[in-house]
């Protein structure tokens, strides 16, 4: 065939899948906007749901989701980064820890209704915290754990290895490197897990659903023993449980649901280009 | 026996990575104020004898030593926390590798991890330190600009006055010009010839004309084996060795 033919078709069928790619996001945020925008409105967001969920606000499952995350990233990012900086610089490369990474990389297909059932087992039912804000927390935690470590050790391993070289030779300890010439430059790599790690949090219904969700609870959790209503679940329950509800309520949610994972995003995002700006090798 | 002015003494010194054996049997006596240079093709072991006086060799997860060196009659290995024999024995490698901060903080790094948080005593030392190193003329007005924005020449200066903040007794120089124009390395040269009256300074190059000029002694590494030790002078007209004559005349390399 005629190279110039060749890379012609090349190009298109390349274009045609970035294409197929935007399509179904394009899609559903237009549907999802499109059905649910009439809904929206400062009731809707601020005020707590009544009448078995068929009149009334979100609020309850809004600040839910928001405390579900913010517990679960509390928990998944201290830990998973250290975890990281272990495996990068300090273990050797032994039986030990690359059983370690091993399990690290399984423990990223575990279907995340096993960390519901395991949430339940562990954190529910043995330490006996009970269906609450802080065993949905953990499990999603955990559920979040790879994300946050595989590309903590991604970004560990893509500072420079002269970095390290030049701190200890100027007389700096392990520790000292790490912390003053690996870590800073490591940050926005991890702040892009931490992204990652949030919206998927955010998002998922099955871990939260043994763990911490309400289905219908009018009333703000008080303490982290509490249960609480979160969207995702939320969502699941007025559209396949609850007959009745209005359309524009279902897709409401699901937009509320979306902005909410965009804007926490957007917070890291900005956040991140901050300490990108000072970087510079 | 051991020379009273040697400031490192490098006896029956051998290194392996795995199998391979990257320096064998090396007896050396490096004396106080001197500049001595080390030449000899790629993979004949200078690097390696560089990292080992500093024990920058400890990074290398393969790597064995056996012998013994010693700091003014302290054992490198024993006597001495490696932190401290790191600032005593500084090192300057062949690119210019200034960390991705300002200049003033390259320079402050090795004292700030040493605890020294005291602004007068920090601005003091980058000072005296850029000063020794030539480059304070040219840098003192932008000191907190990103020190990546400076020349190769200028960058390779940076990494002097680094490790001089700390006030080391030895300078360890790894083909510090192999990346330089004629003029910076002219201008690096002339400092290491003044930096002598201070320290004691080991020069690792690949460019036999620059032991020439700079070094008071010189030694020739090939394929591990210290062939010949000598007054640079000596080395560079009877030389005792066929193989250093053949190098330094450019017959290989």
């Amino acid at each position: 065939m005629n190279p110039r033919l060749a890379q012609k078709i090349a190009f298109a069928v390349l274009l045609l899948a970035t294409l197929l790619v935007v399509l179904p996001v394009l899609v559903i945020l237009l549907i999802i906007v499109g059905k649910g925008a009439s809904a929206i409105s400062w009731d809707f967001l601020f005020s707590m749901p009544r009448d078995g969920m068929t009149a009334g606000g979100i609020f309850p499952a809004i600040l839910g989701t928001l405390y579900l995350v913010i517990g679960a990233i509390i928990f998944a990012v201290p830990l998973g980064v250290l975890a990281a900086v272990y495996l990068v610089e300090y273990s050797s490369d032994n039986w030990l820890s690359r059983l370690v990474k091993l399990s690290i990389v399984n423990l990223a297909g575990v279907p995340s209704v096993v960390y519901g059932l395991f949430g339940l087992g562990i954190f529910v039912t043995f330490f006996g915290f009970g269906a609450s804000i802080l065993s949905g927390s953990l499990t999603l935690g955990i559920m979040i754990l790879p994300v946050i470590i595989t590309s903590s050790r991604e970004a560990l391993e893509s500072v420079p290895r002269h970095f390290r070289t030049v701190s200890l030779s100027l007389g700096a300890s392990r520790w000292q490197t790490i912390r003053h010439s690996v870590l800073p430059h490591a940050l926005p790599g991890i702040l892009t897990g931490m992204i990652l790690g949030l919206g998927r949090a955010a998002g998922e219904t099955a871990p939260i659903l043994f763990t911490v969700a309400a289905f219908y609870l009018p009333r703000l959790p008080q303490s982290v023993f509490d249960q609480t209503m979160a969207l995702p679940y939320h969502l699941y329950v007025i559209s396949t449980q609850v007959p009745g509800i209005a359309e524009n309520v279902r897709y409401g949610t699901a937009l509320v649901l979306l902005s909410l994972v965009l804007l926490l995003n957007l917070a890291a995002i900005l956040i991140r280009s901050r300490f990108r700006r000072k970087k510079k090798w | 026996m051991v020379d009273p002015a040697a400031k490192f003494s490098i006896r029956a010194f051998h290194v392996h990575y795995g199998q391979f054996s990257a320096l064998r049997d090396l007896n050396l006596e490096i004396l106080a104020n001197e500049i001595f240079t080390i030449i000899g093709p790629a993979n004949s072991g200078k690097t390696t004898f560089l990292h080992s006086l500093n024990r920058l060799i400890d990074l290398v997860p393969a790597s064995r030593c056996r012998g013994e060196i010693s700091l003014d009659g302290i054992n490198i290995r024993h006597g001495l926390e490696i932190e401290s024999l790191r600032r005593k024995v500084g090192i300057v490698f062949a690119l210019p590798l200034p960390l991705p901060i300002s200049i003033f903080e390259n320079v402050v790094y090795g004292l700030r991890m040493q605890g020294i948080r005291d602004p007068r005593l920090l601005n003091e030392a980058v000072e005296r330190s850029l000063r020794e190193s030539y480059l304070w003329e040219e840098v003192k007005d932008r000191l907190r600009t990103p020190a990546m924005n400076l020349s190769g020449g200028q960058q390779q200066r940076l990494c002097m006055a680094r490790i001089l903040a700390g006030q080391p007794d030895v300078l360890l120089f790894d083909e510090p010009t192999s990346g330089l124009d004629p003029i910076s390395t002219a201008r690096i040269e002339e400092t290491l010839l003044i930096l002598k009256k201070k320290y004691t300074i080991i020069l690792v190059t690949n460019n036999v004309a620059q032991a020439a000029r700079v070094g008071d002694r010189t030694a020739f590494f090939l394929m591990g084996d210290m062939i010949e030790v000598s007054d640079t002078g000596k080395m560079f007209t009877t030389p005792a060795d066929q193989r250093t004559s053949d190098y330094i005349t450019g017959k290989f390399g």
